[in-house]
């Protein structure tokens, strides 16, 4: 079992490790640090005393993982479309792939698919295992969970990303506890130890003010999603196309616990913030919901779309499909305005990839102006509307 | 009926997000975070409540955490759920989400049947979305993740799940498991009626002496996830700070958004 100490003699009651657990649950005693129930063993306080006092020991087990080899990407399709993370994901796993000099695979489920398959065909990976079979047609938990589950016993692979939405989120964390093994969800950025062959996989924690390296050591394979738009997209068009391989599912209809029953896309009031070339988003600073106005006129100036902060998204000030951030969206516009927004690190790790972002707020000491390319400090409900107005000035002089 | 709810306790992260640096001696200061029942969790008792006042059902609220985590239930049981256990113990503690949704689901069986499992999408923590589909796993129930909306019948849910352009319109077979977004419901307050009722109720404590789990599938060593280093992620350069009066700062931007041919799609 795990255990993590405090050695008293070397404790010199310093307290540099209470205010780096993530959840406060360090105090001193006595002049002694004292750790309280409820700890993780994130190892957060070990790295911070500066005099070795603090202990996180586990037991080392060797465990024999060479059979598994490989980097898989689960390519998610919808309507027989393959969605954009897919060829994000390519390109992550191509580094990872040629960095562990191991093969790169792309693992496409659904119903007469040839199409889908022709598309990836274009781009540099080794190899295609391909299921093709009518209950595939459309996602389904538990078919789904049954087939790639079977896969990945039969040829094991490494590692396996797969996209961090409303479907890869589904699957993964049920395919991961099928076949016991770590699942790390929505990572920032992943590479590999290579003395230890092992994946790193870091993710914004606790909340998202700290960063967490996070690993899976005696299981495989080594599970991760990552959001959509946090990589970058492979290019298609090398000498390297995928060989084909297909696979006969064991499937059968009796198992179907769950039916999907209709699919109703919705009007679409929002231009798609994932595709915006300009967002403009709105925080607590605004003051009230009604004040979201001048967010909309001004997104519509600019022809772009609206975003926000969890804060206003959780006071219920706007709808959550605007919501920028690690439980929103990630947004790569050439043009991010946050205003009124402080930008804690959960908002900032949804935006910060923006080309360029003007941040407007009145308190310097938001967080936001440290990632902000042009930074205003003044009240937004006197820098907007003049802003909004040479805007419009300048529209009625080019028509 | 018996619907059981998975609460989490949380730090709130509107707090979370007041954490500084203090730029003296380089520490982290943070002003008395407070723990909350996860916002999304309360919309999950939330539906449960609902469920129970529409058709007879008993509503069962279960946390697994700390010995603090009896607060999150109280409140739970203020809100109006039936009975609340707490599942803790120190060999459960650094369970990532595998050993978590294990637990989970030993606790659920040992607590008896059920139909309904209600989850919240995600903890605000984490923000995994693990646990829900991994305890639905370890119980071997169909689930139904992002759920906005739910009517049963007939020994069958009916819910609509929310999907980044979309929403399916799912059927399962009871019993099931789905995790709920903010938008199914709007969280009531606990009554004083309530508040009192629950000040008064037992919340009991589930250990390993009652679960009786192998220590090789609960905690840091039953979870295949290792948190290897924590760290306050390096600042980006700094950008610039427009200074001058209003004017002058209305015009830099502009002058700066012509500069980046942005103002291209003006309309």
């Amino acid at each position: 079992m795990a255990e993590i100490r405090i050695i008293d003699e070397k404790c010199t009651g310093c307290g540099k490790c209470i205010p780096v657990c993530p959840f406060s649950l360090i105090k001193l005693e006595e002049d002694k640090a004292q750790i309280m129930p409820g700890c993780t063993f994130c190892g957060a306080c070990v790295d911070a005393c500066p005099f070795g006092a603090i202990i996180l020991e586990e037991e080392v087990k060797k465990v024999d993982l060479s059979e598994f080899r490989g980097v898989w990407i689960f390519a998610e399709q919808r309507e027989k479309k393959i969605m954009p993370v897919t060829v994000e994901l390519l390109g992550a796993g191509r580094k990872l792939a040629d960095d562990l000099g191991e093969e790169l695979s792309v693992v496409l489920l659904g119903d007469k698919m040839h199409e889908s398959v022709e598309v990836l065909r274009k781009y540099p990976v080794d190899r295609l295992y391909l299921i093709d079979h009518p209950l595939l047609s459309e996602y389904r938990t538990n078919f789904y969970t049954k087939v790639f589950a079977d896969l990945i016993n039969k040829f094991k692979p490494a590692i396996i990303l797969m996209g961090a939405t409303s479907i890869g989120r589904d699957l993964a964390p049920r395919v991961a506890a099928r076949i016991k093994t770590g699942l790390t969800a929505d990572c920032t950025a992943l590479k590999i130890d290579k003395e230890k062959r092992c994946l790193v996989q870091i993710r914004p924690a606790f909340g998202g003010n700290i960063m967490a390296s996070i690993i899976t050591p005696y299981h495989r394979p080594q599970m991760a999603t990552v959001r959509p738009k946090v990589m970058k997209k492979m290019l298609p068009g090398s000498s390297l196309s995928p060989e084909v391989v297909k696979i006969e599912p064991d499937l059968s209809g009796e198992d179907e616990l769950v039916r999907i029953v209709d699919r109703i896309r919705e009007e679409a009031d929002v231009k798609d913030l994932q595709e915006a070339e300009i967002i403009v988003s709105g925080g607590r600073g605004l003051g009230k919901p009604e004040n979201f106005s001048i967010i909309r006129r001004l997104a519509e100036l600019l022809g772009g779309a609206v975003g926000a902060s969890r804060a206003v998204v959780d006071a219920g000030w706007i709808p959550s499909y605007h919501q920028v951030g690690q439980t929103g969206k990630t947004v790569q516009p050439k043009l991010y305005i946050a205003c009124g927004i402080s930008g804690a690190i959960q908002h900032q790790v949804g935006m910060r990839n923006s080309e360029v972002i003007i941040a407007i707020n009145k308190d310097p000491e938001a967080p936001i102006f440290n990632i902000a390319t042009y930074g205003i400090v003044e009240d937004l409900h006197r820098f907007l509307p003049m802003l909004i107005e040479r805007l419009e000035n300048l529209v009625s002089r080019k028509s | 009926m018996h619907i059981v709810v998975c609460i989490k306790q949380v730090p709130d992260t509107e707090e979370l997000s007041r954490v500084r640096v203090n730029p003296e001696d380089n520490t982290i200061v943070r002003e008395g975070v407070k723990s909350i029942i996860n916002p999304f969790d309360e919309n999950a008792l939330e539906e449960a409540l609902r469920i129970k006042e529409r058709k007879s059902a008993s509503v069962t609220a279960i946390s697994m955490g700390p010995p603090q985590a009896k607060e999150a239930l109280r409140k739970a049981l203020a809100m109006g759920a039936d009975k609340a256990f707490l599942i803790s113990d120190s060999a459960f503690a650094g369970s990532d989400t595998w050993a978590t949704s294990f637990i989970l689901s030993k606790a659920i069986k040992k607590l008896g049947n059920f139909d309904l499992i209600i989850a919240g999408k995600q903890a605000i923590d984490g923000d995994t979305a693990q646990v829900g589909p991994g305890l639905a796993e370890c119980l071997g129930i169909p689930q139904v993740t992002y759920v906005r909306k739910l009517e049963i019948k007939d020994g069958m849910i009916r819910t609509e799940r929310t999907l980044e352009d979309c929403f399916e319109v799912v059927e399962a077979k009871l019993p099931a498991l789905i995790t709920v977004t903010k938008e199914i419901n709007e969280p009531r307050y606990p009554s004083l009626r309530g508040l009192l009722r629950a000040k008064k109720m037992e919340i009991p404590v589930l250990t390993n002496e009652d679960l009786n789990l192998p220590s090789d599938k609960v905690g840091l060593e039953g979870s295949p996830t290792r948190v290897v280093r924590v760290f306050t992620p390096e600042p980006p350069p700094k950008g610039e700070i427009i200074e001058g009066d209003l004017e002058k700062k209305v015009d830099r931007v502009i002058e700066e958004l012509k500069k980046r041919n942005l103002l291209r799609w003006l309309k």
